[in-house]
């Protein structure tokens, strides 16, 4: 039994959240769902492509979260049900279109359309930990979430009805501790349907003469704020009359179970736990705080609700109410919300002694700190990464230019340059594509100055996502700069999934294989292709490339090592040190400086060793010793 | 051991990117709800995937799903994949009944590589890790699993050991047909081997 069974048999099926708010829609009747892979949202689309291998379903990765988002629109203005999904920082790509998409509504045929959005709080694998609740409010569009896994099916299938009837789309908000959980959930069977796609080309959807669009948005919301009052995610659990009521939605709740489970504080505290954040459901959360002298938020990241629930009491004052959370510094302003925080903020508040450990422990744990043992373990990139050795190349031709080349990087794999003790070579990083608008602005300096050359690095993934504007901006407006592309064929960061230059789509099908060469030539720049394991052919390639003029492109191709490994499953070249030859603490190049983590210095004799087990015979630390003490032989 | 020591049980289980963690969360938490538990696993992917210290959280009760995080100190195993990761999250989950099985192959954190810090000596990480746990094994399941050729398939030598320290509610046979049932056939035969070794290490 799979999550794809049209009449699941077993009742409980073990799902990760990604899984089952895939599961909801496809019990919902989704045809359409588009996205762009970003941790953690991008199962969602893997699942639903995995479906649309069997079932008539379109899935798709687009080239960004705008472009998706638009796509998913488009089918549901065709009168069917679509989501798109993205993380937090997508959410901003696919904004402008949002914005005006909930001035228009849906138009009349029928369709529903979710966008679905997953923040990440503590930023596990992002940029930013930005919390998307807001943009709710900003987009003047419905916003739900779920608190378990099972609720994040039953709700995405609630959110398509909701979407249908008021015909808007519908944020529904996921996160780390939600799509990256796993658990067990029911599951209804999978509808039988056979819609068929068309619009209407008698009328025009526009949101031009915006007030009163936008006018008409706000009454629409309200309508919908009366539905959420009734909502059967919106609920209240513990005693008639609380010391306490925590206030939370998301992953509050689960936090908020388990301090009152670990502090034994159920008959003294209850939880107002909401699935429905925008607009606030007034009533409903009034009626509760009528209860109780005393609220706890418990949100990550942001105090939305409190904010809310603020501002709704500044309105219509409930006469001697303490309210306490983010604004009150009870509960962190940033970072994810844990059990922990609850428990300390509730220990507080209601003067309880609580401990994590016992003394005697935290004694222990402190003599141990003291010896420093515990330290840090910083990203790297894998063994055969051609990252490491395109980076490589890079610091050794900026270095021998001489001119203090200036580096501008981007989002993925290559990110991890930035990270501590990797190389530490892109002095500017920001967010998708913009390395590059980045370097075409400092490529346009040189009236005021500027000598220094300017590199932009950039994924392939990120290419095709927001790189390219930027790129035609360059050559547009006579930039000087070089974009490399680090061209792996695959979205490494989040899973490897394809884009338009591997020649596959989402489900693995072959498809038009977009030629970056050809695409950046027909925009008027120079562009060479260089093999990033080649180390001494690209560090003379870069260095040539440094001295020319105007927007050149180099291209370094090599397969992401996970995905050569997948497919081809064997190591290229046996790898040895021959321990006469390496001068260990006098050189240090190959683990001190290159930092390939099959590398090491051998306690005893502070020579390189190689870790066998993760070696990935790649060959390229033999052109960067000095002393020629590494050697490789082809495997027959 | 036929029943939980306490509800929930509190499992975790570490290691390095690339370890195989996650892949052996899964299988646990399949096996587990095979025999009727509620299981929640909490975990992240993505960026520290990429060297860094990862780890699941199993949440075991036969009473109700939970919520994926697990409070700190309240952890009732932990199985590490490094001997490191096996010492960073006792200081974050330990308690004076907590239960360890570590694998003693270090991976030395980026760090190491650079000089920056110095890897601490096995035995000074094995003292502490014994100060830290009512319990603890350790075996080197790299080597182990070196000498079958695959490398990879240390994190299943540690899942052999962890059902011989008898800490949670499984069985070998459940391990077994569990394997048979999600690994591709000309992997099982491999996979039992690697799980025998490391019952048989442990004992």
């Amino acid at each position: 039994m799979t999550i794809f069974d049209k009449k699941p048999q077993d009742a409980f099926q073990f799902v990760m959240g990604n899984e089952a708010i895939a599961r909801g829609a496809l019990e919902a009747g989704v045809q359409f769902a588009a996205g762009y892979p970003g941790t953690p949202s991008s199962e969602i689309i893997q699942v639903l492509s995995e479906a649309a291998k069997t079932m008539n379903i379109h899935s798709e990765w687009s080239t960004n979260e705008k472009v998706a988002t638009e796509g998913a629109a488009a089918a549901a203005f065709a009168g069917l049900r679509s989501l798109s999904a993205m993380k937090n920082a997508g959410l901003s790509v696919a904004l402008d279109f949002l914005t005006h998409l909930s001035y228009t509504g849906l138009g009349e045929g029928g369709g529903a359309m979710l966008a679905i959005v997953c923040d990440d709080p503590n930023a596990h694998s992002s940029g930013d930990e930005t919390d998307s609740r807001w943009l709710a409010q900003f987009a003047s569009a419905p916003l739900v979430e779920a608190s378990s896994i099972q609720e994040a099916r039953d709700i995405t299938k609630w959110a398509f009805d909701l979407s249908q009837e008021f015909k808007c789309f519908v944020f529904l908000r996921g996160y780390t501790r939600l799509c990256h959980a796993s658990s067990t959930i029911r599951m209804d069977e999978l509808p039988e349907f056979d819609r068929k796609a068309m619009s209407d080309s008698s009328i025009s959807i526009n949101p031009y003469l915006g007030m009163p669009h936008h006018a008409a948005a706000l009454e629409k919301l309200e309508k919908i704020r009366e539905r959420f009052e009734l909502s059967p995610f919106n609920f209240y659990e513990g005693p008639e009359n609380p010391e306490l009521i925590i206030v939370c939605g998301g992953s509050g709740k689960p936090c908020a179970e388990e301090a009152l489970e670990t502090l034994e504080l159920q008959d003294r505290v209850g939880i107002l736990k909401l699935g429905t954040l925008w607009p606030l459901p007034r009533r409903l959360v009034k009626n509760h705080l009528n209860k109780t002298r005393t609220l706890l938020f418990a949100e990550e990241v942001d105090p939305f609700l409190e904010h809310q629930v603020k501002e709704m009491l500044a309105d219509d004052p409930v006469e001697g109410l303490r309210v306490f959370g983010k604004g009150s510094g009870h509960i962190p302003a940033f970072g994810e919300i844990t059990p922990d925080r609850v428990m300390k903020a509730l220990s507080t508040l209601l003067k309880i002694d609580y401990s994590p450990r016992s003394a005697a422990y935290h004694k222990i744990l402190f003599e141990i700190s003291e010896d420093d043992l515990i330290i840090s373990r910083g990203l790297t990139w894998c063994p055969g990464c051609p990252h490491r050795a395109s980076f490589w190349a890079i610091e050794r031709a900026i270095k021998a230019d001489g001119r203090d080349g200036y580096v501008t990087g981007d989002i993925g794999c290559s990110t991890l340059d930035v990270f501590p003790e990797g190389k530490e070579q892109m002095n500017l990083l920001h967010a998708m594509g913009s390395g590059t608008g980045l370097a075409s602005g400092f490529g346009q300096l040189g009236q005021f100055g500027y000598t220094q050359p300017v590199i932009n690095i950039c994924g392939d993934s990120t290419f095709f996502h927001a790189a390219i504007p930027a790129l035609i901006n360059a050559v547009y407006n006579k930039s000087n700069m070089i974009l490399v592309l680090l061209d792996n064929s695959a979205t490494a960061m989040t899973g490897f999934q394809a884009h338009p230059g591997t020649g596959f789509n989402a489900l693995g099908k072959p498809t038009e294989k977009i030629d970056t060469e050809k695409l950046c030539n027909s925009l008027g720049c120079k562009v060479t292709v260089s093999d990033p394991f080649d180390i001494r052919g690209t560090v003379k390639t870069i260095r040539g490339l440094l001295k020319e003029q105007g927007v050149r492109v180099l291209i370094l191709r090599r397969s992401c090592e996970i995905v050569r490994m997948k497919k081809e499953n064997l190591k290229p070249f046996t790898v040895g040190i021959e321990e006469t030859k390496c001068k260990g603490e006098e050189c240090e190049i190959c683990f001190s400086r290159f930092r390939c983590p099959a590398l090491f210095q051998e306690e005893k004799t502070g020579k390189a060793k190689l870790k066998e087990d993760i070696c990935s015979g790649c060959g390229v630390c033999v052109q960067i010793c000095p002393f020629n003490s590494i050697g490789r032989k082809e495997k027959a | 051991m036929t029943r939980l020591q306490k509800d929930p049980f509190n499992m975790i289980i570490c290691g390095v990117g690339g370890q195989g963690n996650i892949l052996l969360s899964r299988m646990i938490g399949r096996i587990l709800i095979h025999k009727g538990y509620l299981v929640d696993i909490g975990e992240t992917f993505g960026a520290a995937q990429r060297g860094g210290s990862v780890f699941s959280s199993l949440r075991i009760s036969k009473k109700k799903n939970r919520g994926p995080l697990i409070p700190e100190g309240r952890a009732g195993v932990i199985l590490s994949l490094e001997p490191l990761e096996a010492l960073r999250m006792l200081s974050l989950f330990g308690n004076e009944e907590v239960s360890v099985i570590f694998n003693t192959q270090p991976v030395y954190p980026v760090g190491v590589l650079a000089k920056r810090f110095k890897y601490p000596e096995l035995e000074k990480l094995r003292a502490a890790i014994s100060k830290l746990s009512y319990q603890s094994w350790s075996l080197n399941a790299t080597q182990l699993a070196m000498k079958l050729n695959a490398p990879i398939i240390a994190n299943i030598i540690m899942l052999g050991a962890l059902v011989g320290t008898n800490t949670i509610p499984i069985s070998m046979e459940d391990v077994k047909s569990e394997i048979k049932n999600s690994l591709p056939s000309n992997k099982v035969e491999l996979n039992w081997q690697a799980l025998d070794i490391g019952f048989q290490a442990i004992k």
